[in-house]
């Protein structure tokens, strides 16, 4: 069994699944249940300052996307942060941490842009013996409406200037969590790195309108009548995230910024993912809400199984490993030729893969009397939609032609060489390949 | 009260409460949710398979995404373009040699989409309301008789009503469905939902229906050919067979298809009487369904003895399974060769064959079954004689439907063309009504083929 203890800031757990601020983590009740299960840290629900009426909305919060058989895919809320009086989240964190020593435990804020309200709040923070702190600048409705979280995350110099106070008022590490609904995700980075960060967590949830009430014509979850944007997440969010943690990991000025990866993680692959490309531990919400504390069980052993089976002994020794390999479109090898090939024994015939190819593609595929499907090469640009379309699992492959080989779709040979769209001759501006 | 045990053949072998648990519907109907997760099964194929498979050409993956996407109606809506009976065809088609035999996933995983299902779950929802999608084009002015209100007729009265044609429609019955009424096993059209069909296909308009006239008796087929522009003959098979086996006709041997038409008008099954121990000669759907009826009423042993194969049984592996599941035997390979009793009958003696692929011949090895009641299933026939040119002792037609006869069409069970099923004479029904139109009207007739795929297939 693999070693799962992460040390990630300074901050040690048992594994690097981490509860995210949300409601799993809005109370001692929850977060111990978490720990029992097994989960490695919570990051506490997000706290306001001392005396900020929290009012949630009193009819539906939430809104759901779903897949086969009401798999849940995306989930989206219109829920502020804690609604509970500051004095009574601090106590029960402090007794949770007292109880809980081993796990991390980090408190979420979100308080005005004010210098003496960070100043009023951090202190008794610390007093909890909580592990850190990690600055909602992700919140992307209500609070951002008062001038906090999302709207503060938009900003870079307001982050860079919040950062700055916690680091002043506050001993432990600052982890600052970034709000995708931006850009360019590398201009917080970089200004939480300024600051004095320590690290970084991200994502937080993607503004949107799950649905709409087509027959009250109002957008859903539905108050009343009326209906507001909310943030998205859950496993349709996780492609946005890997992308945006990976942004962060592979650019110069923030490639040693320790992330927290959070976004969609539902299984211990979707964490090894996460870590692969750059994260120091991850962080998850909607699979507990969806299925229950008892998830993180497949995770850790998940996770610990596959380190096994590749021979790494470490979180550490996985996080990043990916990010080399990731690089700008115009780098990729463009002599690097593929063309699909159709299992016929694994073929059931189905034609999807037709039906892609012909009618929105490169007519690459022919289809005889008998329902036999195949791939004409001199018609292929091996885009690998049908690979994608088919319900047959490795039925469809793509297979690369080998250098000297030649090409039937463009008449070339097949270079053995890299070459990409630097240096590629239909490019104006190619430099001389040297 | 009579038990399993009571010799002879007597009603009240079980309790009311019993019987009416065992003719419930064979296939519950899915509710929202389960439609929706079978729906989410279909990989809406490119020119799916399941579409060229049914008889009628029902365009199954649109239906099935229409159903997915939350409009079971619309769904129906496609059903019924292509086969106005799909509310029953959902419910008695054999499926796993049709559609859900073509499916991918059968072939893929052995689980195909379970398309009857669904369609009934479509057909149903429409249908709850008694809303009839259809309305009748302008009146054409033309009169067309239609003779037998079975599926084919039904199908294509239904058709020339909508083209807008006036159709009387002649049964020798004085209830119409034909053997959607009569044959169906109780359990798969529950809740008298063949006169609720034919009360909804009606609502399209323009067909009056004449009860209680038989063609050859009440009917001529000159007079009607005289009196209306085109006539359709949608007659079924009204014979049975002969057993042809020594003491056929002592008491207790029946026809299988007059016993299960009984059963289907009774209002309370367990007046019903049945034989304490049952045999039943024959292979085919009608066998299948006398013999699990027999046993659902309560008979202690029921036998189907067939005298081929299982393999080379007209009806499907599904029916067989179904019927061992409830408890019949099928024995495979014997003949009957006597009934013996005294009066009435008291065991069946049967014969085991070989077939050397020249036909039938007997072992000469022997066994004896006790049978108080002996089901005759052995096929039905074609009894109308009309002067039509016949192929295979059945009416020769193309695939429009013509005969041999000027103006006379034909379709369903009484034509040498396509299966004994309901899907087929819905298909042939509808297409005879095509050719009808397009000729009285001097038109081309329409395609009634599913549009789907075309281009693939040319
Ligand atoms: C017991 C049994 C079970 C079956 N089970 C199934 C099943 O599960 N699934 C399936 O798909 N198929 C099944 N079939 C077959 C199916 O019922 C027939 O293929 C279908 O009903 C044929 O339709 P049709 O309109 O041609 O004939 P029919 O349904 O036989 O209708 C013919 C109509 O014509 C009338 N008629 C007959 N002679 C005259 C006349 N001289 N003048 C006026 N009217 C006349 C009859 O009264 C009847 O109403 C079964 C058949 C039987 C016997
Ligand atoms: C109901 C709900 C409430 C949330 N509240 C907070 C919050 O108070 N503070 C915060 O930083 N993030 C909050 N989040 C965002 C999550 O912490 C997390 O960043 C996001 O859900 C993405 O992770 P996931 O895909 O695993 O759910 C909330 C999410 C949900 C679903
Ligand atoms: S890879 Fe793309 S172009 Fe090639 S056969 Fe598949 S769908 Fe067609």
């Amino acid at each position: 069994m693999a070693d799962l203890t992460t040390d990630f800031v300074g901050i040690k757990s048992p594994n690097p699944f981490w509860l995210a601020s949300a409601p799993p983590t809005d109370k001692a009740y929850n977060v111990r249940r978490a720990f029992d299960a097994g989960w490695g840290g919570a990051v506490w629900k997000t706290l306001a300052s001392e005396g900020e009426e929290i009012v949630n909305v009193n009819g539906p919060r939430y809104g759901a996307i779903y897949g086969a058989d009401r798999r849940l895919l995306g989930l989206n809320n219109i829920e502020l942060i804690t609604d509970r009086p500051l004095s009574v989240n601090l106590e029960e964190m402090a007794a949770v941490k007292a109880d809980y020593p081993d796990r991390a435990l980090i408190a979420s804020i979100m308080v005005p842009c004010e210098e003496e309200a960070w100043k009023a709040i951090l202190p008794r923070v610390a007093e909890t013996g909580c592990d850190g702190i990690e600055l909602n600048f992700g919140c992307p409705h209500g609070m951002s409406e008062r001038g906090m979280g999302a709207a503060v995350g938009q900003v870079p110099e307001y982050i860079e200037m919040v950062t700055r106070w916690c680091k002043q008022y506050y001993d432990r590490p600052v982890i600052v969590k970034l709000t995708p609904n931006i850009t360019d995700i590398r201009k917080p980075a970089m200004a939480a790195k300024n600051g004095g960060a320590d690290a970084v967590s991200l994502i937080n949830t993607i503004n949107s309108i799950t649905s709409v009430d087509l027959d009250n014509m109002a957008p859903q979850p539905t108050i009343d009548g009326k209906g507001s944007h909310g943030g998205y997440c859950g496993p349709a969010v996780k492609p946005i995230a890997l992308s945006m943690v990976s942004e962060i990991a592979r650019h110069a000025e923030t490639a040693d910024l320790p992330i927290s990866g959070i976004g969609g993680i539902t299984t211990w692959r979707d964490a090894a993912e996460f870590l692969a490309l750059g994260a120091g531990n991850v962080q998850v919400c909607t699979a507990a809400m969806t299925y229950g504390f008892r998830v993180v069980q497949e995770m850790t052993a998940g996770l610990s199984a596959w380190m096994d089976e590749k021979g790494y002994t470490s979180v550490a020794q996985i996080t990043g490993r990916a990010v080399p390999n990731v690089t700008d479109w115009q780098y990729l090898n463009l002599n690097y030729v593929t063309k699909a090939r159709i299992d016929q024994d694994l073929c059931i015939s189905c034609g999807r893969c037709f039906a892609a190819c012909e009618d929105t593609s490169h007519q690459a595929i022919s289809m005889s009397a008998d329902r036999t499907f195949d791939v004409i090469d001199a018609e292929c640009v091996a885009c690998n939609l049908c690979v994608d379309v088919c319900p047959v699992e490795d039925c469809i492959t793509m297979e690369r032609l080998a250098p000297g080989s030649v090409d039937p779709r463009t008449g070339r040979e097949v270079q053995a060489d890299y070459a990409n769209w630097t240096t590629h001759p239909q490019n104006p501006s190619a430099v001389a390949a040297e | 009260m009579a038990d399993t045990h009571t010799p002879g053949i007597t009603a009240h072998r079980l309790s009311e409460a019993q019987i009416a648990e065992n003719f419930s519907d064979l296939h519950p109907p899915l509710d929202r949710h389960e439609a929706r997760v079978a729906a989410d099964r279909c990989y809406f194929c490119y020119d799916a398979p399941c579409v060229t498979a049914c008889p009628t050409e029902i365009d199954i993956p649109l239906f099935i995404r229409q159903i997915a996407a939350g409009q079971p109606e619309s769904a129906a809506r496609t059903i019924f373009d292509q086969n106005i009976l799909g509310g029953m065809c959902a419910r008695v088609c054999p499926t796993e040699d049709l559609c859900e035999g073509a499916c991918v996933r059968e072939a893929a995983e052995g689980k195909p989409v379970e398309i009857g299902r669904l369609q009934r779950h479509a057909t149903d929802a429409l249908m709850a309301r008694q809303s009839h999608p259809f309305t009748r084009a302008a009146e054409t002015g033309k009169r067309v008789a239609v003779v037998g209100a079975g599926p084919a007729g039904l199908a294509c009265a239904h058709r020339l009503a909508m083209r807008g044609h006036t159709v009387t429609l002649y049964d020798a019955n004085r209830k119409p469905g034909g053997l959607n009424e009569f044959g169906i096993a109780a359990y798969k059209s529950e809740g008298d939902f063949a006169q609720a069909e034919v009360d909804w296909l009606m609502q399209i308009g323009g067909i009056s229906l004449e009860g209680g006239k038989a063609l050859g008796r009440d009917l001529s087929l000159e007079a009607l050919v005289s009196d209306f522009h085109a006539v359709f003959l949608g007659v079924g098979l009204a014979g049975v067979n002969a057993l042809r086996a020594e003491g056929e006709d002592r008491d207790g041997v029946q026809d299988a298809v007059r016993f299960i038409a009984e059963l289907r008008q009774a209002p309370d099954k367990s007046t019903l009487p049945v034989g304490r121990n049952v045999v039943v000669i024959g292979g085919g759907m009608t066998a299948i369904d006398a013999a699990i009826q027999s046993k659902l009423l309560g008979a202690e042993t029921v036998t189907i003895a067939y005298r081929r194969g299982r393999d080379r049984m007209g009806a499907s592996e599904y029916e067989q399974d179904l019927a061992t599941s409830k408890g019949v035997r099928i024995i495979e390979n014997a003949m009957p060769v006597a009934v013996h009793g005294n009066g009435a009958a008291q065991e069946v003696e049967l014969e085991y064959t070989t077939d050397d692929g020249s036909g039938l011949t007997g072992t000469g090895e022997r066994m004896r079954l006790p049978a108080d009641q002996v089901f005759k299933a052995i096929g039905q026939t074609m009894t109308l004689d009309c002067g039509l040119k016949l192929e295979r002792g059945k009416i020769a037609a193309d695939a429009s439907g013509r005969t041999s006869m000027d103006r006379v069409w034909a379709g369903g069970d009484c034509v040498a063309e396509g299966a004994d099923l309901t899907v087929w004479g819905a298909a042939q029904g509808r297409d005879a009504a095509e050719d009808i139109h397009a000729t009285l009207m001097g038109v081309a007739a329409a395609s009634t083929g599913a549009v789907m795929g075309e281009a693939a297939r040319t």
